[in-house]
């Protein structure tokens, strides 16, 4: 088994940044402030989730963040409350970063295409391109950190941030001159980003601003099992897809569930396949606080899940890629 | 599911490629426009570039694998298809592939009928099938294999990443089989966005060349069946290459823009080969980045030259096919490839006076034959990404 585990954490969510704080209010049942950002083309009304704006406003004045987008700015900020929770100083050449990313920086993106589309292809700002790229959140962070060895950026479905912990446990598993990573999730909110989810008939719960970010360390604090996850194609396939993932956890005791229930075809998926390996096991639904943040929400699961202390199922059903759990404690 | 760990380092092979690009589609047509130095750069089709200083690009020709899917799950079957006719009997693990900007167009018809208040009947398809996970699943579900994915978006290094990574996991002894490699396809918003940096060029691609203007885009996939040496022998596989080293660096000098010194390149090749145990006098081929910015060849010819000196024959192919980001490092390993199989050089084609800054033993405008047994290949991108694999002729 391996020897990888956590050690370190921080997270932005729409309670703040304090670890016990948040999951005090989560704990309870609090409910998120919510928004509304308006989709100017339409008119479309759409709800999300904002996080505090105080929470990165320390990092506004800092030179290389001055341009960047909010998804920069919640991801560093929760890699560096990680490496401080886990009171890590960073070796440059021993540490790595893995982000994770679900719909990347749309804020930019969105903004850089419109200007094309309404003001024509000589008009489009040079000043945003480079913040669409799906590496620049991860870019940033490691600049800050001096981190000159390995930064990856993984991009996938709302289970990407369960994917991201695996590939960074085999990565330092297979990388002896590495002795921590830092796995950073985050998302930013637009209301693009919201018409498109509408569309897709996902967003049952409204989306939600965030990131969360593990400090990975052999010998750690906090033990970690994760798993490489099942593909399906089909919604239909998503069950059996996170069964074939809970078989491999089926030997652990286990005493509460954090699920990626979020209102859509994944709740009923999930608590099928929950139901055949982890029967009446206390099941929380983080999304019903934090709001679906699909870079960010895997890894709040986990972080919630280290936090309680206890053995503890992380599971995760993505909206059209993978199935994936994670046992921690 | 994982292999059993082993304590001592497996080696690493390449059973099988499946390669599209702007060269041709498959092993056999790319291998025959290296050889001839055929420039695969046309005029812009797919969107309007009146606007643009740039206005071609490499394109594939329509593949009609499967009408209504994106190009990228079009080019990503094609390449999925020659993998398994290569190899039969291969069946991935684990599959990790490299891609800047997944099914863009896509996301762009969403955005734009939008912004024309379009009521677009279409919009929940564009979106289930613009995401970068969709082209790696359209061709994983076409042959068959159920294996989880890994995408990982580290910009233009990405593809190299890709083979890199899944390198140093069979190598530990995590998986025997993994898929990996890289795709992208050409997109309006990616298009706009080097020519707003006026990184592109609206004349021709000039890589390491003293009038060098700039890249020119490019699309494309590739494919690679990554295999453990003794379970690929056992089950009778055919091997092309081996893979033996991978070196990754990050610059941070700044977003977009390398450190002018070359320390990002130099870190990634000087760890590869370390990796691979081989020294740069064992080096027979580079196959550069090469992207014909002012920036990026400066300090690739700079890292270049302190490591090799100009002994290695160097050439960028993007000079033929454009610039295919999340696909250009996994195509120039497949055209790395061949090379080794093939005993030449694929050229820089569009050459015409060195640059005085480094000297480098440029493979000029025609391909030359060699024999190859150790290369080489780079890939460099914004967010000051670096990777670097080694890759060696069949054991």
């Amino acid at each position: 088994m391996s020897n990888i585990g956590i050690a370190g954490m921080g997270w932005v969510t729409p309670f703040g940044t304090d670890l016990q704080e948040v999951w005090t209010q989560v704990r309870d049942g609090v409910r998120p402030e919510v928004k509304t950002l308006t989709n100017p083309e339409t008119g479309h009304v759409h709800r999300f989730i904002p996080t505090p704006a105080n929470a990165v406003a320390h990092l506004s004045r800092n030179p290389r963040l001055r341009r960047s987008s909010t998804i920069s700015m919640l991801a560093v900020t929760a890699g560096l409350a990680a490496l401080e929770n886990a009171g890590s100083t960073v070796a440059p050449d021993r540490t790595a970063v893995v982000f994770a990313i679900g719909d990347g920086g749309v804020l930019y993106t969105r903004k850089f295409y419109e200007q094309i589309v309404k003001q024509g292809a000589n008009a489009a700002s040079p000043m945003l391109f480079p913040e669409t790229v799906y590496n620049a959140p991860a870019s940033h962070l490691a600049a800050l950190l001096g981190i000159d060895g390995a930064s990856y950026t993984l991009v996938g479905d709302s289970s990407i941030g369960l994917t991201a912990l695996h590939f960074a446990t085999e990565l330092l598993e297979t990388s002896d001159d590495l002795e921590q990573i830092i796995v950073v999730g985050a998302e930013e909110c637009d209301w693009i980003l919201c018409e498109a989810y509408a569309t897709w008939k996902l967003a049952s719960i409204p989306l939600a601003e965030g990131a969360a970010a593990v400090v990975l360390k052999r010998d750690a604090r906090w033990k970690l099992r994760t798993h490489p996850g099942a593909s399906f194609a089909r919604q239909r396939e998503a069950s059996t897809a996170l069964a074939s993932v809970l078989t491999h956890f089926a030997d652990a005791k286990i005493e509460r569930v954090i699920s990626s229930a979020n209102g859509t075809f994944i709740d009923r998926a999930e608590a099928s396949a929950l139901a055949a390996y982890f029967p009446n096991i206390p099941t929380i639904a983080l999304k019903k606080s934090l709001g679906e943040s699909p870079g960010a929400s895997a890894l709040q699961q986990i972080i919630a899940a280290t936090i309680t202390g206890k053995p503890v199922l992380v599971s995760v059903i993505g909206f059209n890629q993978q199935a994936n759990a994670a046992v921690v404690g | 599911m994982p292999a059993t760990e082993h304590s001592q380092p497996r080696r690493v092979v390449i059973t099988a490629l499946g390669v599209v690009s702007p060269l041709g589609i498959g092993a056999v047509e790319n291998e025959a426009s290296l050889r001839a130095g055929r420039d695969g750069v046309s005029p812009v089709t797919t969107f309007d570039v009146s606007k643009t200083r740039a206005k071609t690009t490499g394109q594939i020709g329509k593949l009609q694998l499967a009408k209504r899917l994106h190009p990228s799950s079009q080019m990503m079957i094609a390449a999925a298809r020659e993998v398994a006719a290569g190899n039969p009997s291969f069946s991935p693990e684990l599959i990790v592939i490299g891609t800047t900007s997944g099914g863009m167009s896509f996301g762009e018809n969403f955005h734009r009928a939008l912004i024309e208040k379009r009521h677009a009947r279409e919009a929940a398809f564009w979106l289930a099938n613009y995401m970068p996970q969709k082209a790696v699943l359209d061709a994983a579900t076409d042959r068959g294999w159920s294996a989880p994915s890994q995408i990982i978006a580290n910009a233009c290094a990405s593809g190299t990443n890709a083979i890199g990574h899944a390198f140093r996991l069979v190598r530990a002894g995590k998986y025997q089989r993994i898929l990996c490699g890289g795709y992208d396809a050409l997109s309006e918003l990616v298009f706009v966005g080097f020519d707003s940096l006026q990184a592109s060029t609206p004349e021709k691609i000039r890589p390491f060349d003293k009038n060098r203007t700039g890249l020119v885009l490019g699309e494309g996939a590739a494919l690679f069946a990554l295999e453990e040496m003794d379970s690929a022998r056992g089950r009778g596989a055919q091997i092309l290459a081996e893979v033996t080293g991978y070196g990754i660096s990050t610059d941070n000098h700044h977003l977009t823009q390398p450190h002018p010194s070359g320390i990002g390149p130099r870190q990634a090749m000087e760890r590869a080969l370390a990796d691979a145990r081989r020294a740069p006098a064992e080096v027979d081929y580079i196959n550069a980045h090469g992207t014909a910015t002012a920036f990026n060849d400066a300090t690739e010819g700079t890292a270049i030259a302190q490591i090799f000196g100009d002994r290695v024959p160097v050439s960028s192919t993007k000079s033929m096919m454009g610039h295919s980001l999340g696909a250009a490092g996994a195509i120039e390993a497949a055209f790395c490839i061949l090379a080794l199989r093939g005993n030449f050089l694929p050229p820089n084609i569009n050459y015409t006076e060195p640059d005085p800054a480094w000297s480098l033993n440029i493979v000029a405008n025609t391909a030359r034959d060699a024999r190859l047994r150790c290369v080489i290949s780079n890939s460099f991108g914004f967010g000051g990404t670096n990777a670097t694999i080694v890759l060696e002729d069949a054991p």
